[in-house]
């Protein structure tokens, strides 16, 4: 008969924060930045496969790390806002309500089962001047351990998320037009070395001059366009 | 709480009958006692037409309760996606109902898979949805849409009727459903071509519902006094829009109220 190894709860919880983070470092980081007209979220995503999604009319997602992981989280997601769209209306489905269920839920799985998840996500609302108490850009990052920040201007996820935050801190200006701001998001995510070409980046944005749904997946040729 | 449900597909509709059956319309119970059909309101008269550009949908406003007027600015057309249009008459609670999750689903498909249905498999989605409702049917709560709209693959407008079993047509002109329809469809007989361009469509979709508001009391005509129009919508390759009440008034004045002389005008 095999005697099970004692391991401290502080050892248990190092190695599976230890493990997470290895598994996000794996993949490319992406950035949020707010413009004058909403929010843009920019990903090197060379692959079909998007990092980026839309979650609700003011409301998108972007995840890094195992793609079948936060990809599951991004449908979750959907299903959250729809369900409380359709029981209550469709204002009162709000980034925090979404951002503190997914930090519940990626908090339980750090701490209840063996293996956490390999993800870090970025919930992103765009505010709406004409909507009272919804006139705010918001921004939550929440890591593999349910971890959840509130963030103003930028928000970065991914293994070199420090650099690119650091990066940003010098040179992000608020209320600039999107083509700087999708611009020194690339460069952000290019860390000093050459940005990407354009057929290799995810761009999304919500745009608060859309009418309802303000979500917009940019094409190829937008992306040669905004970053110009 | 978040990732407590069982459902993994696409459907929003099949969510909330999965997940979240505490929510799911009274109308999808599989029992229930009987319901007297004239004590909630009713829609009364929609139509579809064909265009050469694509499809038009328009609806009267009346809503009736048996013999009364339940509400006279109702919305009978919806959008439910950027090329994809509903109009609904019947039952007005279950309708609206129909109407709303049917955006809702369209769009909870797109995201959840990151790509819009075909306009098929929309009007395949809607005849689900009219089946499930068919035990609320028997009840007399019956829902009978028209669906239509904009085929980006195919480049043309199409559109469907169904009956209370969930059975869908696809009409190759144009089709009028409610009290009133039978009116519309007569009127828009005579004068319905392929070809008709954007603005004889609108003409002849406001002259059959003034017709069938004129042979049927249940369908609401022209309140000029309160300034109540129909609603238009038209689907091409741009996209669902609606038409303003200023054009509709201007085409109504122009063309459909003086075809009604008053009585002993003479010639």
């Amino acid at each position: 008969m095999s005697i099970p190894f004692y391991v401290s709860p502080e050892q248990l919880m190092a190695d599976k924060a230890e493990y997470a983070k290895k598994g996000i470092a794996r993949g490319r980081s992406i950035v949020a930045l707010e413009y004058d007209k909403g929010i843009v979220l920019v990903a090197e995503n060379p692959s079909r496969l998007s990092k980026i999604g839309e979650i609700y009319d003011r409301l998108a997602f972007a995840g890094v790390g195992k793609f079948s992981e936060f990809d599951q989280l991004r449908k979750i997601g959907i299903r959250f806002c729809d369900v409380r769209g359709y029981q209550y209306s469709r204002e009162d489905v709000r980034a925090k309500a979404l951002a503190n269920a997914y930090s519940q839920a990626i908090g339980d799985v750090f701490t209840q089962q063996m293996k956490p998840l390999e993800v870090e996500l970025i919930v992103a609302e765009v505010g709406d001047p004409r909507l009272l108490g919804h006139e705010e850009n918001v921004m939550y990052r929440i890591q593999y351990d349910g971890t959840i920040s509130d963030h103003r201007g930028f928000c970065g996820i991914g293994g070199t998320v420090e650099r690119i935050e650091t990066y940003l801190k010098e040179q992000y200006q608020t209320g600039r037009p999107l083509g700087d701001v999708a611009r020194l998001g690339v460069a952000a995510l290019a860390n000093g070395g050459t940005p990407m070409a354009p057929e290799r980046l995810e761009v999304c944005t919500l745009d608060r001059e859309r009418a309802a749904r303000k979500f917009r997946r940019a094409s190829a040729e937008e992306v040669r366009a905004i970053l110009g | 709480m978040l990732i407590r449900g069982s459902y993994q597909g696409a459907s929003f509709f099949e969510l909330i009958e999965v997940d979240y059956p505490h929510l799911r319309p009274a109308t999808s119970e599989r029992s229930g006692a009987a319901v007297a059909p004239l004590s909630i309101p009713h829609g009364t008269t929609v139509l579809a037409l064909r265009f050469a550009d694509g499809v038009l949908m328009a609806g009267d406003r009346l809503a009736t309760e048996g013999h009364r007027v339940a509400s006279r600015d109702m919305q009978k057309v919806y959008p439910t996606d950027d090329h994809s249009l509903v109009a609904i008459a019947g039952a007005a609670g279950p309708a609206i109902e129909m109407a709303r999750m049917l955006r809702i689903e369209l769009e909870h498909y797109e995201k959840i898979e990151g790509e819009p249905l075909e306009l098929e498999g929309k009007a395949n989605k809607l005849s689900q949805m009219v089946r499930a409702n068919l035990p609320a049917a028997m009840q007399g709560l019956v829902v009978v849409p028209i669906f239509a709209g904009y085929d980006r693959r195919r480049r043309i407008g199409r559109l469907w009727k169904f009956d209370v079993t969930g059975g869908r047509y696809e009409e190759a002109e144009f089709e009028s459903s409610g009290s009133g329809s039978l009116y519309a469809r007569e009127s828009l007989k005579k004068a319905w071509r392929s070809d008709l361009g954007r603005d004889d469509a609108l003409r002849l979709a406001l002259q059959a519902l003034a017709d069938a508001a004129d042979e049927d009391r249940a369908t609401g005509g022209v309140d000029l006094a309160r300034g109540i129009y129909p609603i238009v919508y038209f689907c091409t390759a741009e996209g669902a829009v609606d038409v303003s009440r200023e054009e509709i008034e201007r085409v109504y004045r122009e063309h459909v109220a003086i075809a009604r002389k008053p009585v002993g005008a003479g010639a």
